[in-house]
């Protein structure tokens, strides 16, 4: 398929999950409505639904999502392992303590920006404990182990911060943290975690080049000039940024990392500066079709993000681990 | 062949009559030990209840929630009592010869209890004015405090008669908003409040019971004229708070806070369940411009 074919369809498809998505909600309105609402000329109550409730859901979803398909085939390219994505490897379950302890403490309550930023530095830890446990050249089994010990780990922590959070709600937002939700999030959410998540993305995509490069060998790409050193520099910032803003205000939404680069890497031939700016919008819409799932599926539930790319992301997950060993054996 | 039908009938009535024997010796028993000496309530509710009717010395011990300020409304009594967990072992050790438990909480601890013998009272959470009353009047007869029950039922109908007061043919519109965007719907003690309040409530009116979830959004489309729940101060934070300090909320409420109600007046019943009608009902007067009376 050709690769500009590809990016429209993809646009296309994002924009329009992203006016259906707007379009659902409890409060059942009619899209002229709705419309007029979202422009701030129709009723006041239309207005506040459409502005301040769905919009910033809509776009959460997007920016939610093109951070976890992003960061999927950077990580899958940059360590040259199939398995990698920020859940799998840890990150986000390390990025969801940072902010737990932020908000739980109180402190993001004085202070609002310290919520991606706690994130994002408990992102920074569990990537530089990654790297240094398993390095760059780790096989693909001792990358997951380090993973799932990491995860383990920050998932533990973050469950004894919220039993011992003297809140009765605490405990129960451990759900929350470990599976992800958009529910009623608000256009604060949306500035505070937007900047760090563009910034990150934006590193990202810079790597595309230096990743093609990489996908060569490293001898061809030292003779093209790429610096391993500052690849892996701008591969953890920018992961770290993205993820961990993502994470502080959406909870840890498993599998769209995995998954979307996986089904899209056949479709621009492996090759890893294509791959990233289609990942990051199968991930955008991956993310708001699911969003818009929940809501369908079971309205007034409040159903987890993160069940719902589970039961489509696990099998997947399970279908290539056995493509793995068949290529062990 | 009649011999063995007669045989069998003859044996069944027996049982009969011993089971009849045993209900009335059952009805014996209750009725010696009408008067426990040593109580254990390990609800919030039972223990609200308890404190309010019991004799002097005869309360032991309460849940440590009864001393929790956001939940209930008798703080400084429960000072006076041992607390405990609502956990077995703990109340073993208290040897009480009565035990007040919720329908729905520790039930783990509840059975580990009777089975070791213990005599556990279980309480349904109030659901309604006339649970209410139920409730004081069984409380009172386990207590052996059937007149002090009668007191506070009458003190419940006296607060409750000031607290409603004013009621216009014009019923405002409130909808119940608690953490985590929870309300309740038809059926459950707090709707009977906002109807007694003279109010319409949200919850019920979408077709919801029990407690359930109201988004934000169907509250603001809903566009009431009164938002009530639990105004939070200097609560530990959680995300199910986040509800409170949203910007549509905060639009909608036109910069005026929410009308607060504090959960201890409803969590559970009892005669300081009038104050939340009479928070409430001081809420719908401002809204229609009705003077105090």
């Amino acid at each position: 398929m050709k690769f500009g074919l590809l990016v429209g369809l993809l646009v296309g498809l994002v924009g329009v999950l992203f006016c259906v998505s707007l379009g659902v909600g409890p409060a059942g309105l009619d899209p002229v409505t709705a419309f007029l609402g979202l422009i701030g000329i129709g009723n006041r109550a239309a207005e506040l639904v459409m502005q301040e409730i769905r919009l910033p859901r809509a776009m959460l979803a997007i920016l939610v999502g093109a951070t976890l398909g992003l960061s999927g085939a950077v990580l899958q390219g940059y360590l040259r392992n199939p398995l990698a994505d920020p859940g799998v490897l840890g990150i986000g379950a390390s990025a969801s303590l940072g902010a737990v302890l932020a908000i739980y403490t109180g402190l993001a309550a004085l202070f609002p920006l310290a919520l991606p930023l706690a994130a994002i530095g408990g992102a920074l830890i569990a990537v530089s404990a990654l790297l240094l446990l398993a390095g760059r050249h780790a096989t693909p089994l001792m990358l997951i182990l380090a993973g799932i010990a990491i995860s383990s780990l920050a998932t533990a922590f973050t469950s004894l911060a919220l039993n011992l959070s003297p809140n009765p709600f605490a405990a129960l937002e451990i759900v929350f943290w470990m599976l992800g939700s958009l529910t009623d999030r608000s256009m604060l959410h949306v500035w505070l975690s937007a900047p760090f998540i563009v910034l990150g993305c934006v590193l990202l995509f810079s790597l595309g080049r230096s990743l093609d490069a990489l996908s060569l060998g490293p001898d061809v790409a030292a003779s093209m000039g790429i610096r391993p050193d500052r690849v892996r520099l701008v591969a953890v910032l920018g992961t770290t940024s993205a993820v961990g803003a993502a994470t502080a205000v959406s909870g840890t939404i498993g599998f769209v990392g995995l998954v979307v680069p996986h089904l899209l890497r056949p479709l621009v031939g492996s090759q890893p500066s294509r791959l990233l700016p289609v990942s990051a919008l199968g991930g955008a819409a991956a993310v708001q079709a699911a969003d818009i799932a929940v809501r369908v599926i079971a309205p007034g539930r409040d159903l987890k993000l993160g069940v719902l790319t589970a039961i489509v992301g696990a099998p997947f997950f399970l279908w290539l681990i056995l493509e793995q060993r068949r290529r062990l054996v | 062949m009649w011999d063995v039908l007669r045989a069998e009938t003859l044996i069944l009535r027996m049982g009969m009559r011993l089971l009849a024997v045993a209900a009335v010796m059952g009805v014996c028993s209750v009725h010696v030990m009408a008067v426990p000496k040593r109580v254990v309530s390990m609800n919030l509710c039972t223990d609200q209840l308890a404190m309010l009717m019991a004799d002097e010395g005869q309360l032991v011990s309460v849940s440590h929630l009864a001393s929790d300020p956001a939940s209930s409304v008798m703080v400084t009594q429960a000072q006076r009592y041992a607390v405990n967990h609502g956990l077995a072992e703990e109340i073993f050790v208290m040897a009480p010869d009565m035990v007040f438990a919720g329908t729905y909480t520790s039930r783990a601890s509840v059975a580990m209890l009777k089975r070791l013998g213990f005599r556990v009272e279980q309480f349904e959470p109030a659901s309604s004015f006339e649970d209410i009353e139920k409730h004081i009047l069984r409380m009172g007869e386990l207590l052996g405090r059937p007149q002090r029950a009668k007191e506070l039922i009458a003190e419940f109908h006296r607060r409750l008669a000031e607290a409603r007061g004013g009621e216009a043919l014009k019923r405002p519109l409130s909808a119940l908003h608690y953490a985590n965007s929870y309300t309740s719907g038809a059926g459950t003690l707090a709707a009977e409040v906002v109807d007694a309040a003279g109010l319409r409530n949200l919850g019920s009116e979408l077709g919801l019971t029990g407690t359930s979830r109201l988004p934000l959004e169907t509250i603001i489309i809903s566009n009431p004229d009164i938002i009530a729940g639990e105004r939070l101060a200097g609560e530990a934070p959680a995300l199910a708070y986040e509800t409170f300090q949203h910007p549509a909320l905060k639009a909608i409420l036109g910069g005026e806070p929410m009308t607060g109600v504090a959960d201890k007046y409803w969590v559970c019943g009892g005669p300081f369940t009038a104050e939340a009608v009479a928070i409430l009902n001081a809420a719908r007067r401002k809204v229609v411009g009705q003077a105090h009376p």
